[in-house]
């Protein structure tokens, strides 16, 4: 690995670093928990190397990459899944009737 | 063609990826456009799975498939089945699996390496270090707070003597290995060590931690576990790993010093104060007593007033009581009277606890106010009813500078004509404090169980 991409990989982080303090500082405390089970799902991104270090030669990293895989997958359905189903309770007015909102979860 | 699939479409698929998942986020933020915003990020996900399907490093398949399967199976159950009381142990696992993924990868990576017959360079064997040892203190401490609030363990902190002293020294043997290694990393045993001993470490560290602190923990682990992810993308050299790890290790960080603000303490006190261990009652004397209260004349009181304000704490998930309180709400609202939740931000057990317990009774959020919010309706409202919360409406926190939970911002229901508290006995809360609200002359207890009580008092509203 070069020193170029080293250069690089810490620009990503810093600007993504920058770009969630922004778009997360945003989120109202009453989404703070569906915030928390998505960003955790996001965060099962290693899912990305499970998978590849699966998939390789040695047994060794076959069988961690395997456990990886799974307890990534696990996340990645479990955290989606879930706060799909928090998303879907939250409701600004009963029945939407007085309340003209254009999108609502209804 | 081999070329253009490896450097040009997978790494093409992984910016996509990046892009929704920072749109997905951007679109969380409010409840209209939320449930897009997390379709996008799933979207996401999926194409930076696919995209790695196609690796060229990818030999056989058969084991990743499984992985796959079984890890959606488990994750796909846990999600239909937990109750959303529950939300709070189900993101300490969550926490704890997200991390072992990216230890396993980290401990992979690094035993791929030393026998690749390559030596690790510096930058490499940096990274791996922070990947593992994020990870796998995470993950211990992850399923300590899971064991916590799941109450398989008592809620109390655990303290001992030496406890700080033992903690830091720990951590430093950790960073010397961890820095030892850069230089040298073909030392296996010495990073085995390192691995161990932040699994200790994450115990150790959640141990002295009390359930009421545990907004905090939850937060600082979803921020450990983003780091673990983070920091893998810098040892796989993989961007989009980079950029989700961060995303999520922000997002945890924010909240932790959201929760820290919400009681008026530092990171290092949640951390090393173990708060919430009995304390010695000397500090605090309080006058009166407490005067009880019966259904029916809580029921009267609540139906001829103008405006109703319910102050939710974790007593409300332990008694399953969102339901009946919605019931009880739209029984007074039938009468005209107008009704409020005021939702303290460490209320309950991790961040937006309450917010989404009401939102599956069907409470509208436009009825859930924030605590700057309602403290200057206070005043003018009738009745307060709180529910299963103790600290987080302890006028103590504001007029006693000794106390310990001093200068935590409150919800002030003493500031109302009446106050109801509904509690199950006369015991202290769950960080042992002496509460002077109940003492007070505007307030009434109702005993016994929060689901109980409050199904009677809708009944009575409903008579009244």
């Amino acid at each position: 690995m070069n020193v170029e991409s080293i250069i690089s990989s810490l620009y990503v982080f810093s600007l993504a670093a920058f770009l969630g303090y922004q778009v997360i500082s945003k989120v109202p405390p009453l989404l703070h928990t569906p915030l928390m089970s998505a960003t955790n799902a996001i965060s099962a991104i290693s899912v990305v190397g499970a998978i590849i270090t699966a998939g390789s030669e040695s047994t060794v990293s076959r069988l961690l990459g395997f456990i990886a895989v799974t307890s990534a997958m696990i996340n990645v359905v479990g955290g989606f899944m879930i706060t799909d189903r928090m998303l879907k309770m939250f409701k600004d007015k009963i029945g939407g009737g007085d309340s003209a909102k254009k999108d609502g979860s209804k | 063609m081999e070329y253009i699939l490896n450097e040009v479409l997978i790494p093409l698929s992984y910016l996509l990826a990046s892009i929704l998942f920072i749109f997905g986020l951007k679109q969380l933020a409010h409840p209209q456009t939320a449930r897009r915003g997390m379709n996008l990020a799933a979207a996401g996900m999926l194409v930076a799975i696919v995209g790695t399907l196609f690796h060229h490093d990818i030999i056989s398949y058969d084991l990743i498939i499984i992985g796959l399967i079984v890890g959606s199976l488990i994750g796909a159950a846990m999600s239909i089945w937990m109750p959303m009381t529950a939300m709070p142990q189900r993101t300490a696992l969550s926490h704890a699996f997200g991390a072992l993924a990216a230890s396993l990868v980290g401990v992979a990576e690094y035993w791929h390496a030393l026998h690749s017959g390559q030596p690790i360079a510096a930058y490499k064997m940096t990274a791996l270090g922070f990947e593992v040892l994020f990870g796998s203190l995470t993950v211990t401490g992850s399923l300590l707070a899971f064991a916590k609030l799941q109450e398989l363990m008592r809620g109390t902190p655990v303290t001992y003597k030496g406890q700080n002293i033992l903690n830091v020294s720990l951590f430093a043997l950790a960073a010397f290995i961890f820095i030892y290694l850069v230089f040298d990393p073909g030392q296996t045993t010495l990073f085995f060590i390192m691995v161990g001993l932040s699994f200790l470490f994450g115990i150790l560290l959640v141990l002295p931690i009390g359930a009421a602190d545990m907004p905090v923990v939850m937060s600082l682990m979803n921020s450990y576990a983003g780091l673990a992810a983070a920091a893998t993308g810098f040892a796989i050299n993989n961007k989009v790993l980079i950029i989700a790890g961060t995303l999520d290790g922000f997002s945890g960080f924010i909240l932790s010093i959201l929760m820290c603000k919400a009681m008026n303490r530092s990171i290092t006190n949640v951390l090393f104060g173990a708060f919430g261990s009995p304390v010695d009652d000397t500090a605090v004397v309080v006058q009166g007593e407490m005067k009880e209260i019966g259904a029916e004349d809580v029921a009267m009181q609540l139906a001829y007033a103008r405006q109703v304000v319910f102050v939710p704490g974790y007593g409300l998930a332990t008694a399953q009581a969102q339901h009946v309180v919605r019931e009880l709400g739209e029984a007074l609202e039938h009468r005209g009277v107008q009704v409020k939740y005021a939702i303290h931000p460490v209320a309950g057990r991790m961040p937006g606890h309450m917010n989404v317990l009401l939102a599956e009774a069907n409470v509208p959020y436009s009825d859930l106010y924030e605590l700057e919010q309602i403290n200057p309706e206070m005043p003018a409202t009738d009745v307060a009813v709180v529910i299963g919360a103790n600290d987080v409406v302890n006028p103590d926190a504001r007029d006693n500078p000794k106390s310990p939970i001093a200068g935590m911002p409150i919800i002030e229901v003493d500031k109302c004509h009446t106050v109801i508290v509904l509690k199950r006995g006369r015991g202290k809360g769950f960080s042992g404090l002496e509460n002077p609200l109940f003492y007070k002359n505007n307030t009434r207890m109702l005993y016994g169980d929060a689901k109980a009580s409050l199904t009677k008092l809708a009944q009575e509203v409903q008579h009244a």
